[in-house]
């Protein structure tokens, strides 16, 4: 216990000496450092606070050293998370390589695959995307149909992906590729890393209804990528794949937390539109909403907590994990429709006559759909559910 | 504080799970329902129960009990649930034990507490008055006297009261229904000139009665705890009562649904397992999510009441209010998947149906504490 307070102590201290004032708030979408080639700083002040991150390997806290992390065993890194949160320490780096890329090649790859991708990763230098669906495979990720076949020690690639985020600003890809056309579905695909500046790679822009055009249609054009780029084996990408979606699941669940939003709350809104002198919501439908959506969220939060819990009192029961997306992002959406219902038009605007922060709301609003079907839908998770957390048959 | 049980509260826990499946299964309540048992719950059971130490699992070691702590109860309360089990637990124990515990002097917790802790005594407090739970809406008038207090009102919903021993008896000494201040609290001999006891039979077949007070004359020393003051008590006691009747819900609403989604994986139609019907498991699978959210709230809400944090009062309404919509979606889905035999009496979904709703609306609905939430939290 002592070890773990005084460890606690040590990174408070060091949170508080290194992390600058103006990185402990919540950044803007244009104040995120992301890493990668072209990395930018907005500020100098964030310039510092990434490169002090680095040299600690606190971008990715729970890697081993020799990678570029601090080596963090579980308890550690809640620790260090937890110390991060109460000083609002924004993060140093936001990488779809921290996430996803890293933890799998870690889990899967081979000893010269982590020595080459892993320390880039966690030092900013090269920024990944993800490359799993299709236009034509969605929910039905592995009728995926983008083609590697086979030349000598390299795959020749032809294709697309789509949704791929920032596939326009990404240096490398993680990529689902179908290697055998003959096998059944999940036993012809393979997992397959290559740069982006490959020849033949082209990535367009879609614009969203948030007005957002973070996600791509990625195209590819008898791209060439060596065979040892696979993680994992030929054919077997799905076992991969499918460990993957479950970092994107834990990810998205905590979308809440981590997501740059307008900082608004019902509780704020409802106080601000709807309350009297003494902050008291004087619709009583409103209020009582207010207090459902609170109760919900903060039961949804403490899960997390009562999952390790119960693994600490050796009753943990790993079903519980496949609940946070849904209930998470489902959540989302009904929050910012009760915003809306509150805010009226001032959660609404698009433009001329309201503040940023107002159509920050209106986006938040709309960005929440996105999350409840990215990273698997809604309807998947509760697939997924149905079948392995209550052992409903299969037809 | 860990939001799972610890070993000695599992062990607690286990034994109730135990004692309900080999004592007090579903069929137990069926007998009490259809043979109208006058008593209303199984003296046998509760001597045995007692027996075993659930009367005194919250009471301090002075008055007889083993200091376990709500959560403790909490746990037992998750198992009786499941089998919907029928005693005084939450009538006589969590609810008076924690009120006398609250309020009483020395003299009344020493001469109640070990009573009810050894099922010796049956004690329920007479609070509601009107359809909807409202403890600061008490109107019941308790009239200063010449040496005590004249009551005059009437009382429902009070659990376990056509056997009680003695009635808590939330009174109005001043002020007007709607506000804290004025609210008394007496002990009441059911047998006290001017009391009318009239059991009343609820879906559920638990037992509750409406009581009238017509003149009844109570000394000075039915007093329990400060004239005018008894609402802050009330409120703490209602608390450990909620969440211990949380908790019991919560056990009826995952035995529901497990039950459900068993029925899944036998009941065949289109010559197929029902099961396999995504539309079907898609409610299940939404329920399930469900369980698991009411899961940690309960536990988080048990969690502030035993460390007595401020915001324990708030978080226990959080519990009471997440888990009441939960049992009314999970009862309602219960029903309706098991199709035709759900709503039957032979299939015991039923009574989880009925007992659902009855707890839903006891000591507050979801309306009540989300409000109550919302109030708690300054909004």
């Amino acid at each position: 216990m002592s070890d773990s307070k005084a460890f606690r102590q040590e990174i408070r201290t060091w949170l508080e000496e290194n992390c600058p004032e103006s990185m402990r708030t919540k950044a803007k979408p244009e104040e995120q450092v992301w890493g990668g080639r072209n990395i930018q700083f907005p500020s100098e002040d964030a310039r510092v606070w990434f490169e002090r991150c680095v040299e600690k390997g606190y971008c990715v806290p729970d890697w081993p050293k020799e990678y570029g992390g601090a080596g963090f065993d579980q308890k550690q890194t809640r620790i260090f998370q937890q110390e991060m949160a109460r000083l609002n320490c924004r993060p140093p780096q936001v990488n779809l390589g921290i996430w996803m890329a890293g933890p799998a090649i870690l889990e899967f790859g081979t000893e010269e695959q982590k020595r080459e991708h892993l320390p880039k990763i966690a030092r900013g230098e090269i920024r990944w995307c993800q490359g799993y669906s299709e236009p034509g495979a969605g929910s039905d990720l592995a009728g995926l149909q983008c083609k590697a076949e086979s030349d000598g020690d390299e795959y020749v690639i032809n294709g697309s992906k789509i949704w791929t985020s920032y596939a326009d600003h990404s240096d490398w890809i993680y990529c689902l590729v179908r290697t055998d056309s003959d096998a059944p579905k999940h036993n012809g695909i393979t997992f397959l890393l290559f740069d982006m500046a490959s020849e033949g790679v082209e990535a367009k822009p879609i614009e969203l209804i948030t007005g957002e055009t973070h996600f791509c249609q990625t195209f590819f054009d008898n791209v060439r990528v060596p065979k040892k780029n696979a993680l994992g084996e030929e054919n077997k990408g799905w076992t991969v794949a499918k460990r993957v979606l479950e970092f994107e699941r834990d990810m998205m669940s905590d979308m809440e937390s981590t997501a740059v939003n307008s900082g608004q709350s019902p509780r704020s809104i409802g106080q601000k539109f709807l309350g009297d002198d003494e902050g008291r919501v004087t619709d009583e439908v409103f209020r009582q909403a207010i207090a459902r959506h609170e109760v919900q969220r903060r039961g949804l939060e403490m899960s997390q907590q009562r999952m390790i819990d119960e693994y600490m009192q050796g009753v943990g029961d790993p079903r519980v994990a496949m609940i946070f997306k849904y209930v998470g992002t489902e959540e989302e959406k009904s929050k910012y429709e009760l915003m809306v219902k509150m805010a009226g038009e001032y959660s609404l605007g698009w433009g001329e006559g309201y503040t940023e922060n107002e159509i920050q709301m209106t986006k938040d609003w709309m960005g929440a759909k996105t999350h409840s079907i990215a990273g698997g839908t809604s309807e998947i998770q509760l697939n997924i559910i149905a079948k392995r957390a209550l052992g409903l048959p299969e037809k | 504080m860990s939001l799972a049980f610890n070993e000695e509260q599992r062990s607690l826990k286990d034994t109730a799970r135990d004692f309900a499946n080999d004592n007090t299964p579903v069929e137990a309540l069926r007998k009490l329902r259809d043979s109208q048992d006058e008593q209303g719950y199984s003296k046998e059971h509760w001597a045995q129960m007692v027996e075993l130490g659930f009367g005194g699992v919250i009471f301090p070691e002075a008055y007889g009990g083993f200091d376990f702590g709500v959560k403790g109860l909490a746990g037992c309360m998750e198992e009786f649930g499941r089998t919907l089990t029928v005693s005084p637990l939450l009538s006589s124990v969590a609810l008076s034990g924690s009120l006398i515990l609250e309020a009483g002097n020395e003299a009344q917790k020493n001469q109640w507490l070990p009573a009810i802790a050894m099922g010796e005594k049956l004690v329920s407090v007479a609070l509601e008055e009107s359809s909807r739970h409202n403890p600061q809406g008490v109107a019941l008038s308790a009239e200063k006297v010449a040496d005590g207090y004249k009551l005059n009102g009437k009382k429902t919903l009070v659990m376990d009261g056509h056997v009680a021993d003695l009635l808590l008896v939330v009174a109005r000494t001043s002020e007007q229904a709607g506000e804290q201040d004025g609210i008394s609290l007496f002990l009441v001999d059911p047998k006290a000139q001017g009391v009318e006891v009239q059991r009343t039979t609820l879906t559920d077949s638990r037992n509750y009665a409406r009581v009238e007070f017509s003149d009844v004359i109570v000394a000075q020393d039915a007093l329990l705890g400060e004239e005018g003051q008894g609402f802050a008590p009330l409120d703490k006691a209602l608390d450990v009562a909620r969440i211990c009747l949380a908790a019991e819900m919560f056990g009826g609403i995952q035995e529901a649904s497990e039950r459900t989604v068993e029925y899944f994986k036998e009941r065949k139609q289109f010559g197929v397992l029902i099961g396999t019907f995504q539309a079907l498991q898609h409610r299940a699978a939404h329920m399930y999510t469900e369980v698991q959210v009411c899961k940690t709230i309960l536990m988080d809400a048990l969690n502030a009441l035993e460390s007595q944090d401020d915001n324990a009062p708030a978080l226990i309404s959080g519990a009471k209010a997440k888990i009441s919509e939960v049992a009314e979606l999970v009862s309602n889905e219960a029903v309706q998947l098991h199709g035709g035999i759900g709503v039957t009496d032979e299939l015991d979904i039923g009574l989880f149906l009925k007992r659902a709703r009855l707890s839903q609306i006891l000591l507050g609905d979801e309306r009540f504490h989300y409000d109550r939430y919302a109030t708690l939290s300054g909004f």
